[in-house]
């Protein structure tokens, strides 16, 4: 059995990384996780992740991959329980329907956080608690939050919410209360155990497959090559913020 | 504050004063016991919960790989065995001052932070699963997705 | 017959001082409650939401801040430019842009979501931040103009001394209000914001404020204890502020002008200039009309006592509005994230943010005031600050 207390204490006193054994007791050693268990589980710096979203798949009526972020996050309910005004209420991703002012053509997407290389939400945050993973997802680290929303300010998307009243029951995998920032994580707690974001997932079982997710610093990748191939645009590129969201046929 | 959580634990827990009610009467807990043992984590468990956060939270890390090595880290997985159902049978919230944690830090008067933004009753099932990393047979895998991607590319 | 030195008594405790701290004091007591409310409920009791994350409070809590760092002009005046007629009123400058600082750091603090982790943004800075920087400049200033009033209530210290430590000060308030006027300025995103100009217009903008709220509260504590104030000194205070609001006005017209220019700003030069509604009104009406031309036309068109007193009222009501249009407007404007589209389904996409600001965030904001002017008061009373007699005879025989 692990003995945590061993592993954590190592790790704070930055002995942890190199170590490759521990001694729990006299006379008992135990392998440490020195470099493999680690480096299997630490977002990756050789990763950037991200969305390709192509709007002409993109179904207006269909939102199911907002209610996938809201399942699996657990944001919505407070609006749709007439707790908060809609104003007031999270939106980790939206769709928008938008009308070409020139042709008139019509085109329907969802945005979310555009996960930018460089984020003017890190940028601004006072603490760091607005931060970016090795792996390119912008998140908040809500236990240094302090809740001024300066990023708000600064974010060209309108990517985050502000948690505006008291929240319970919020799922393991998506801590989020008053008083702090929060917007689309790239559902991290499901990439770092392998799995893909949850708008991606409904998005595929919708049958439409209008977001493709995958890492676009390997060139081998679908989402590379289609990058690649195909014409895509950054929203407000003009701030050459270089999103890790991408989109194409808008 | 880490002096005094100590120095409770010593006069509190170790001289057996919950017994004739001076002390607080921490609820029993289901599993295996820590290996660490319990004295260490009533002294400690700030410090592994931070560590832990700072780890999981800003790195990523979340030692899902099978090997017994791994730290399960998250705040979740405590309450698969420290938790307290009420008379109902339900699961007590932080809302309860029958809750695992506040009836030590009510004790001590020690402000508890995690559960304004943190769930405080067992997990939701959807969690549960992502503590096992996903493999090739699961749909919702990166893999899996990854090779239907490439699969309809090709058509 | 003419006194050799300036001296500098506690105000007294005359009915009047009490009634007024009571006063403050019942508004002190509101803003704890509105806060309490706020902090309990979440601020889904107040009219901020998504689009306007920066509502009332911070208008009030800027307002204070560029105020603070321009009541310390009297001082630098004095102990920097060497202006013999304004050194007697440099401790009480110095002492009014610490409070009013507070006050308005105060509404900032409680606003935030997370009141109770203040610690956190005290310890740990991320240094590409503007905002980590003001938290810095903010506690430097307070230090600084606390060692710089010290030094002038030494009276045995070499003025050397006293010159240098006002130098440092006059420095470090230009800093501090550039790094206001940037948590603006810095701020791509938004048409309304992203302007270099933002920095220069907060430090004239705090020239203009922090010597109206002198006059206005100098005048006050003069009166409450019937010291006098000569009219001469004050129509000379009257005709700085009257120079400073014209610069004021200046710097929004170059702010305004430049925008125009750029066809991308034009849709914000619009709502702000002819169809904003409120904004409009607030910018035409009272920020340019009521806090710029009619305090310019009176301090140099009819210069006296009231018109002194007048001009210094109409500058406070304009700087606020001015503030609010900024602050405000800047995010009620919406922004473009889809160039070249009309959105026609979304959420709030594309359209003006309304924004009502509730009576708990004018409390807070209330709150702050009456604080900074509670421990302005209160330092008057314990501290050797305020002259007993800044009469023109007075002034004159020293000048």
């Amino acid at each position: 059995m692990t003995n945590r207390a061993e592993m954590t204490r190592r790790d704070i006193l930055k002995s942890g990384a190199a170590a490759s054994t521990v001694t729990l007791a006299p006379g008992v050693t135990l392998m440490a996780f020195g470099g493999t268990a680690e480096a299997s589980s630490r977002a990756d710096a050789g990763k950037r992740w991200g969305l390709l979203i192509d709007a002409s798949k993109c179904d207006a009526n269909c939102t199911d991959c907002v209610t996938a972020c809201k399942v699996e996050n657990g944001w919505g309910a407070d609006a749709e329980h007439g707790h908060v005004s809609a104003d007031q209420s999270p939106e980790w991703i939206r769709k928008v329907t938008l009308k070409d002012k020139s042709t008139g053509r019509e085109v329907s997407a969802p945005v979310m956080c555009q996960h930018c290389e460089e984020p003017p939400c890190v940028d601004v945050c006072p603490t760091g608690a607005s931060m970016k993973r090795e792996d390119g997802i912008v998140l908040v680290d809500k236990h240094i939050c302090i809740g001024c929303r300066y990023c708000m300010m600064a974010c060209p998307f309108k990517a985050r919410s502000f948690v505006h009243e008291p929240i319970t029951d919020q799922n393991v995998q998506s801590p989020r209360g008053k008083g702090t920032v929060e917007s689309c994580n790239l559902c991290a707690p499901r990439i770092d155990s392998g799995r893909i974001p949850a708008c991606v997932e409904a998005c595929e079982n919708a049958g439409h497959s209008a977001i493709l997710f995958g890492d676009l610093k390997d060139p081998e990748s679908p989402i590379s090559k289609a990058l690649k191939e195909y014409d895509s645009v950054a929203l407000r590129a003009d701030l050459e913020l270089n999103p890790g969201v991408r989109y194409t046929n808008l | 504050m880490r002096l005094v959580l100590a120095f409770l634990a010593v006069i509190g827990f170790a001289g057996g004063a919950a017994a004739d009610g001076t002390g607080p009467v921490v609820p029993a807990a289901t599993g295996d016991p820590h290996p660490e043992g319990s004295d260490y984590w009533r002294i400690h468990h700030m410090d592994m919960l931070k560590h832990d956060r700072d780890l999981t939270m800003r790195d990523g890390v979340r030692d899902l790989s099978p090997d017994d090595l791994a730290i399960n880290a998250s705040i979740g997985e405590c309450f698969d065995c420290h938790a307290v159902k009420d008379e109902a049978g339900d699961y007590v919230t932080f809302a309860d001052d029958r809750h695992f944690c506040r009836v030590c830090h009510d004790y001590a008067a020690v402000t508890v932070d995690c559960f304004s933004c943190h769930r405080s009753t067992p997990s939701n099932e959807s969690a549960v699963a992502y503590r096992t990393m996903a493999g090739p047979e699961d749909p919702s895998s990166i893999e899996a997705y990854l090779s239907r991607v490439a699969q309809e590319m090709n058509e | 017959m003419a006194m050799e030195q300036t001296i500098y008594r506690e105000l007294k405790a005359t009915p009047g001082v009490w009634q007024l701290a009571a006063l403050l004091v019942a508004f002190l007591a509101a803003a704890g409650g509105a806060w309490f409310y706020m902090e309990h409920h979440g601020h889904v009791v107040t009219g901020m939401n998504n689009q306007i994350v920066w509502g009332l409070p911070h208008v009030f809590a800027i307002f204070l801040i560029v105020a603070a760092s321009g009541a310390l002009n009297i001082a630098s005046i004095g102990s920097v430019f060497g202006q013999t007629a304004y050194k007697p009123m440099g401790r009480f400058s110095s002492l009014l842009a610490i409070t009013l600082l507070v006050g308005g750091l105060a509404i900032v603090v409680l606003d935030l979501g997370r009141a109770d982790r203040l610690i956190v943004a005290m310890t740990t800075y991320n240094f590409t931040s503007i905002f980590a920087w003001n938290v810095l400049l903010y506690n430097g200033f307070i230090a600084v103009v606390a060692v710089y009033l010290v030094m002038q209530m030494m009276r045995r210290l070499d003025y050397k001394w006293v010159k240098a430590a006002g130098f440092v000060a006059f420095l470090w308030r230009l800093a501090l209000t550039t790094g206001t006027g940037s948590i603006f300025g810095w701020l791509v995103a938004r048409p309304g914001y992203d302007a270099a100009i933002m920095a220069p217009m907060f430090i004239i903008m705090s020239f203009s404020f922090g010597l109206a709220i002198f006059i206005l509260v100098t005048l006050t504590l003069f009166k409450l204890n019937d010291r006098p104030f000569g009219d001469q000194l004050l129509i000379r205070l009257g005709r700085l502020l009257g120079i400073f609001a014209a610069a004021v006005l200046y710097f929004a017209i170059v702010f305004h002008l430049t925008n125009l220019y750029a066809t991308e700003h034009g849709g914000y030069e619009r709502f702000i200039l002819l169809n904003g509604g409120i904004y409009t009104v607030l910018f035409w009406g009272v920020q340019v009309v009521l806090g710029g031309l009619i305090p310019i036309a009176l301090v140099f068109l009819n210069p006296s006592r009231s018109s002194t007193i007048l001009a210094s009222i109409l500058v406070v009501i304009g700087g606020f509005a001015q503030v609010y249009v900024i602050v405000i407007g800047g995010q009620a404007y919406p922004l473009d994230i889809f160039p070249g589209y009309e959105v026609i389904e979304g959420f709030h996409e594309g359209v003006v943010n309304p924004y009502t600001p509730s009576i708990w965030e004018l409390m807070l904001g209330l709150g702050g005031v009456a604080l900074a002017l509670f421990a302005a008061g209160l330092g008057a009373k314990v501290l050797r600050v305020l002259p007993t007699n800044l009469s023109d005879a007075n002034v004159a025989a020293k000048g």
